[in-house]
């Protein structure tokens, strides 16, 4: 099966300071990946090119063989979305404005949502349990309900491949876990591709089948959580000195703290 | 629980302010300094020339209100739209220069005595124009990068240093102009809707409607632009483009207005903030809302302005400017308990 997201040999620099360093990756349909790495290792920069939100410097990124450079932005935001890790709203919008939002590519100019539109937003609504505060302001809402909306949002968009930047840095452990949820159920049932960039190693693990670790804007290793999660990988490339533990199943990252 | 609404209720609202509009031009011309007979008016016609009613109606009173209603409506459609794209609620059509450049070119016309027409428009409506056409082209091209975005933070500060810039040679003209320049400079500045005929409003309606009606196709295109530019680029819009066609529309529009009544502050920026409270911030219904209040506000203003101390006149400009500093009072105070 040939690749469903292609990266080849990406290198990135804003103003000649140089983010990312010939950056290679291919990802299969249903892929859930998480990109892990420290502070400045260039996450977030390669989601938003993977994701075209920032302008490619050539056609590095592919989607089902085209390359993203020369699709319609509209044809691009029916396989694929970008959700960044905050939402800052400066004017009044509803619950169900933003995640209807999410039909823009499907709808022609001038024109407003329709009945298969709305049902669409119910739906993603329901799916992220956001429906019971559809008619409030989004800036009356908690992080966590937000990160919820905006989801619903890009669910209402109906892509292949959805691309989260740190959706889970900023909330609380059971929003973190209510949001992964939520992704993973997404994946399982709708074979959605999913990449996330991620802090919480242990999350990351726990949910992602595949992890891609980031520093200083290059891979440094890509696989599978117990394939990735090596002692002296995570201690070099985040200069800590840590344990790695197995609990149920799953492998855990332990920072050794100074004192020990 | 009305949880799906659909659009209707906008629809109404659409009514209810078209409703506003057509009341504010079927009553303030009935409204002067002079009272006038309506049946007397109504009997002869529009070029009845003895007919003293008739005369003040369709003469004096009515162009000038049709002049308020076209630039009510293409300032506060441009104040909203401005508003989108900069994502900033306090943005307004003169914030990026646009208004300091026709200024300047308006006040070049004056202390060079330019005193001809050209094809019925006055050299100052001209060199207005023009100025307002420099400045947004100074301003957008010297923000806009490679990609052909257009950076908000640094698109501000070039329309303020813009604004600052040409503010200072409009100061040096107006200083080294004499008399009788520096009252017409003066009157300029504080911005009318004098007019007494018809030609001046037929000549800047069909730019400022074309340019509404543009910036309403691409409506729910600068919605998503208002919410953030990468979430918009990824939920398909072409930023790139949508800027283009929203700054320079809204530019335009603004220009056309301003080179004919100078600069009228505020309605670009209160305008759109009142229309939001009423139907919220989708700009497929706030473009057509905004251009509906605009045109009812600045003729009610205008009314206001022709009958406070009547005879005499004051310039809208003045009225406006003036509900402008408690507006902005109050939309602080508001903004603190958000």
């Amino acid at each position: 099966m040939s690749p469903h997201l292609e990266v080849k040999n990406l290198s990135f620099a804003y103003d000649s300071k140089p983010i990312l360093k010939d950056i290679s990756l291919s990802v299969e349909k249903g892929d859930f990946i998480g990109l892990i790495g420290p502070n400045g290792s260039g996450k977030s920069t390669l989601l938003k090119l993977m994701g075209g939100v920032l302008n490619l410097p050539d056609d590095a990124v592919w989607i089902n063989e085209h390359p993203i450079n020369a699709i319609k932005k509209k044809e691009l935001a029916r396989a694929m979305t970008w959700i960044p890790q905050e939402h800052p709203m400066v004017f009044p919008f509803t619950i169900q404005e933003i995640v209807l939002m999410g039909r823009h590519p499907y709808l022609p100019p001038l024109s407003f949502e329709g009945e298969e539109d709305y049902r669409i937003a119910r739906h993603a609504m329901e799916t992220t349990q956001t429906l019971q505060f559809s008619d409030r302001y989004f800036n009356e809402i908690s992080g966590g309900e937000k990160q919820r909306v905006m989801l619903a949002s890009a669910i209402a968009q109906d892509p292949e491949i959805m691309l989260l930047d740190e959706p889970t840095s900023a909330l609380d452990l059971k929003y973190q876990v209510q949001i992964l949820s939520i992704l993973k159920r997404l994946n399982e049932e709708k074979d959605i591709t999913l990449i996330l960039a991620m802090h919480d190693l242990n999350l990351a693990s726990r949910y992602c089948r595949r992890l891609i670790l980031l520093n200083d804007g290059a891979i440094v290793r890509d696989g599978t959580p117990e394939e990735v999660f090596q002692k002296e990988v995570i201690e070099n490339v985040y200069g800590v000195n840590v344990n790695l533990h197995t609990l149920d199943g799953e492998i855990l990252v332990h920072p050794i703290t100074s004192g020990s | 629980m009305s949880i799906i609404m659909g659009h209707y209720s906008y629809k109404m609202n659409l009514v209810i302010f078209l409703l506003l509009f057509l009341a504010t031009l079927c009553v303030t011309p009935l409204i002067g300094s002079t009272q006038i007979d309506l049946a007397n008016a109504l009997s002869g016609g529009v070029h009845a020339q003895n007919n003293l009613d008739a005369n003040i109606l369709f003469q004096v009173r009515l162009p000038r209100i049709l002049l308020g209603a076209v630039a009510g409506a293409a300032l506060s459609v441009a104040g909203a739209v401005f508003q989108a794209l900069l994502r900033n609620d306090l943005a307004a059509p003169f914030t990026l220069g646009v208004s300091s450049g026709a200024a300047l070119g308006a006040v070049l016309a004056i202390v060079f005595n330019l005193n001809i027409s050209i094809l019925g428009f006055p050299m100052v409506s001209l060199f207005s124009f023009l100025g307002a056409l420099g400045a947004i082209f100074l301003v957008f091209s010297l923000v806009r990068t490679r990609h052909g975005e257009f950076p908000t933070s640094i698109l501000l500060l070039a329309g303020v240093t813009a604004n600052f810039f040409f503010a200072s040679m409009v100061m040096f003209l107006h200083y080294i102009s004499d008399f009788g320049q520096s009252f017409r400079i003066i009157r300029w500045l504080m911005g009318g809707l004098d007019i007494t005929d018809y030609q001046t409003v037929l000549s800047i309606a069909p730019m400022v409607f074309l340019g509404i009606g543009l910036l309403i196709y691409v409506g729910r295109d600068l919605n998503l632009i208002s919410t953030g530019v990468h979430s918009a680029t990824s939920r398909g819009v072409n930023v790139p483009r949508i800027q283009r066609i929203g700054f320079i529309t809204a530019s335009l529009i603004t220009g056309t207005v301003v080179a004919i009544t100078g600069p009228i502050g505020f309605v670009g920026l209160i305008v759109p903030h009142i229309s939001r409270l009423f139907v919220g911030s989708d700009l497929r219904i706030l473009i057509p809302v905004s251009m509906l209040f605009g045109a009812s506000f600045l003729i009610i203003c205008d009314t206001v302005a022709r009958t406070l101390i009547a005879p005499t006149e004051i310039p809208v400009g003045i009225i406006t400017a003036m509900l402008g500093g408690p507006f902005f009072v109050w939309l602080l105070k508001r903004k603190r308990q958000v």
